[in-house]
């Protein structure tokens, strides 16, 4: 059985072609399905960023051939940016994927979901089975092992993260937001995705004379108005502070010119970030992710080692059960042949000999086994398989 | 049989407090070892102590060195119940040096061997000792995370790039378990207090250095619970007074040569 993959992703096709081939869960499913006729199994793997399709067959040729022309009836113009990968190369991409190091930011952690649901809705046999369940496995292991995924890889995580550096758990923790500008809606997503609420918005010029009262009870300031100038001075803050009896307060500025008074930062209790701090922040922990990659990649590649070996013992294993089988219709053969002899031992020595030819047939087999499974990890173990079916005539009976 | 715990104890401390070290370096590997560390030393010095408690006719940890020895295991208690948390990590940076350094006192005032019983009853020395030191312990530890608080608000807001590279404590919960660990380790102080006390009164004893000292330090704890749940103290300055409770914690347990009952 070989395993085929095709697809393409942002390393290879800008947006306007991977539209063209992104599919839902019931067009991925439906597409998985088609291939998997005729004793195929396949899986579609479709995220914004990448279409996938790995399929298992015996002809691989036939499977890539198939599975380029299924993409290529979504989006006639997605064949350039096709790549094309077979067995352990196209088990290591997935175990890439699956560990986030295919991703556009390394280690983000939402592909391992999105592997996890593909494998979910394919057609799966022995062989898909097996690479994405170990792909999930190198998943976990990475981010387990690794800081890979634990830093912000955005100025609005980063700024979730800091309110989680100040307050702890965000769960019902009080946001106002000054503006809603694209990059501040964002912010807020991102807090109340964490439990934060979204207690104040805001956006015109009388909501604005409003924030000197907020300012007393809320935990979190995300600002981004157009405002030419300050929106909030140091000395509304330092009031709202003495109400505030020693609460802490994170202001956050995205605007550009900046909304909240630098001097804020210098008042007790309080905690200011603009947009330069938090870019700053995410280069740091982008360059972060990019150190522990080189670290992922290593559990990668040893996960992808032992795909490929239990890959290859595939080809041994018919061969090898073939052999052992033959070896027992020997051995039985040859029993019921000393039947007469046999007849006469009582019933514990018939054991022992059932036991003695057993164990010289088990003796004899041991070392082409072990050895054609070692045989399997490397380039000749379909050659191994070929002289032991040759030698000990396994299969002649049937032709 | 302590000699040979003693060591263990010594070096899986020592160990810990290194591999702390490594942690700030490079978080992970380091912080892992560092944590097993604590909590082997943590099992061979409860040995320790099992052992002096089985060989010496008394309550073993009545002179200033052997009680640095019982001290040095209730502060490692209390760090392990947090420690083993990666974000706590950074907070065995302090505690497993001064685990260290206080054991190897320990031992050099003859603290960590056989025979330091004290002439006091068992039960008055189980009682004062142990619940005096268990709230040393405590305020030791909750001076350790009110010093966390500083070093962290301090960088929140200088805002480095790598704020975030480091898995901390927020500093809300900082702050939390710091006045939690005072609210548990103060009725233990006061409790050790008053047995000690009334045990002075019925002797006829006088004060001395060590009492009027404990004395201050209960004071100042008693502030810095007041003040907190009364006087809406938080962050930072609760946390200067917290380590401003704990000198005199160090001074009641280093500074004063010998205890009341030596």
């Amino acid at each position: 059985m070989r395993l085929v993959l095709v697809g393409t992703s942002h390393h290879h096709a800008p947006v306007e072609l991977r539209e063209q081939v992104a599919l839902g869960r019931e067009e991925a499913q439906a597409l998985a399905g088609r291939l998997a006729e005729s004793g195929r199994e396949a899986v579609c793997l479709s995220t914004c960023n990448r279409t996938e399709l790995y399929v298992a067959a015996e002809d691989a040729d036939e499977a890539e051939r198939d599975a380029v022309a299924a993409l290529a009836s979504l989006g006639p113009e997605i064949a350039p940016a096709l790549y094309r990968l077979q067995d352990s190369a196209a088990a290591h991409h997935l175990f890439r994927v699956a560990a986030g190091l295919d991703s556009l930011v390394p280690g983000e952690g939402e592909v391992l979901g999105q592997v996890r649901l593909a494998h979910e809705l394919g057609a799966t046999g022995l062989l898909l089975d097996r690479v994405f369940r170990q792909a999930l496995h190198a998943g976990r292991k990475v981010r387990a092992q690794t800081a890979i995924g634990e830093s912000p890889a955005s100025v609005s995580a980063a700024a979730a993260a800091l309110a989680e550096q100040v307050f702890g758990s965000l769960e019902g923790r009080s946001i106002l937001l000054l503006g809603a500008g694209k990059v501040s809606e964002g912010a807020a997503r991102n807090l109340r995705s964490r439990g934060a609420e979204i207690a104040f918005v805001a956006n015109s010029k009388t909501e604005l004379e409003l924030i000197a009262e907020q300012l007393a009870t809320v935990d979190v300031v995300i600002a981004s108005t157009n405002a030419p100038g300050l929106v909030l001075g140091a000395d509304s803050v330092a009031d709202a502070l003495r109400r505030r009896r020693g609460r802490r307060l994170l202001l956050v500025d995205l605007a550009v010119p900046r909304d909240l008074d630098p001097a804020i930062a210098e008042l007790d209790g309080c905690y200011l970030y603009d947009i330069d701090d938090l870019e700053q922040i995410v280069v740091e922990t982008l360059s972060l992710r990019r150190r522990e990659a080189e670290r992922a990649e290593s559990i990668v590649a040893t996960e992808a080692e032992k795909f490929h070996e239990w890959h290859a013992s595939l080809d041994v294993v018919p061969a090898i059960a073939s052999l052992r089988a033959r070896g027992e219709e020997i051995r039985e053969a040859e029993l019921r042949k000393a039947e007469a002899l046999l007849g006469r031992l009582d019933e514990s020595q018939r054991r022992a000999v059932e036991a003695v030819t057993a164990q010289i047939v088990n003796k004899l087999l041991h070392l082409p086994t072990v050895r054609m499974k070692q045989a399997a990890a490397g380039a000749d173990g379909v050659l191994y398989a070929e002289a032991v079916r040759h030698l000990f005539g396994l299969g002649e009976d049937e032709r | 049989m302590a000699e040979l715990l003693f060591w263990p104890a010594l070096l899986l401390y020592g160990e810990a407090a290194v591999g702390y070290l490594g942690d700030i370096r490079r978080p992970g590997r380091a912080g892992r070892a560092a944590t097993w560390g604590v909590r082997l030393g943590w099992l061979v010095q409860t040995a320790l102590l099992a052992v002096q408690a089985a060989r010496d006719d008394g309550f073993p940890w009545g002179t200033w060195a052997s009680s640095l020895d019982l001290f040095v295991w209730l502060v490692v208690s209390a760090y392990l119940i947090w420690g083993c948390r990666r974000p706590y990590r950074l907070l065995g940076l302090v505690v497993m040096p001064l685990a260290v350094a206080l054991l190897v006192v320990a031992r050099a005032g003859g603290g960590t061997g056989i025979g330091s019983a004290s002439h006091y009853s068992n039960l008055f020395l189980v009682v004062h000792v142990g619940l005096v030191l268990a709230a040393f312990a405590g305020f030791t530890l909750a001076a350790a995370l009110s010093g966390l608080y500083v070093w962290q608000e301090r960088r929140l807001q200088t805002r480095p790039a790598a704020i975030l590279r480091r898995q901390m404590p927020a500093l809300a919960t900082l702050d939390s378990l710091a006045l939690r660990t005072v609210a548990w380790s103060l009725p233990l102080l006061t409790l050790g207090a008053v047995v000690g006390l009334v045990r002075l009164v019925a002797r006829g004893d006088r004060l001395d250095a060590l009492i009027g000292v404990t004395a201050a330090t209960w004071f100042v704890w008693c502030a810095y619970l007041g003040l907190r749940l009364l006087g809406g103290w938080t962050g930072r300055r609760a946390a200067y007074l917290a380590l401003a409770g704990f000198a005199l914690v160090v001074v009641v347990r280093l500074a004063l040569p010998a205890t009341h009952f030596a």
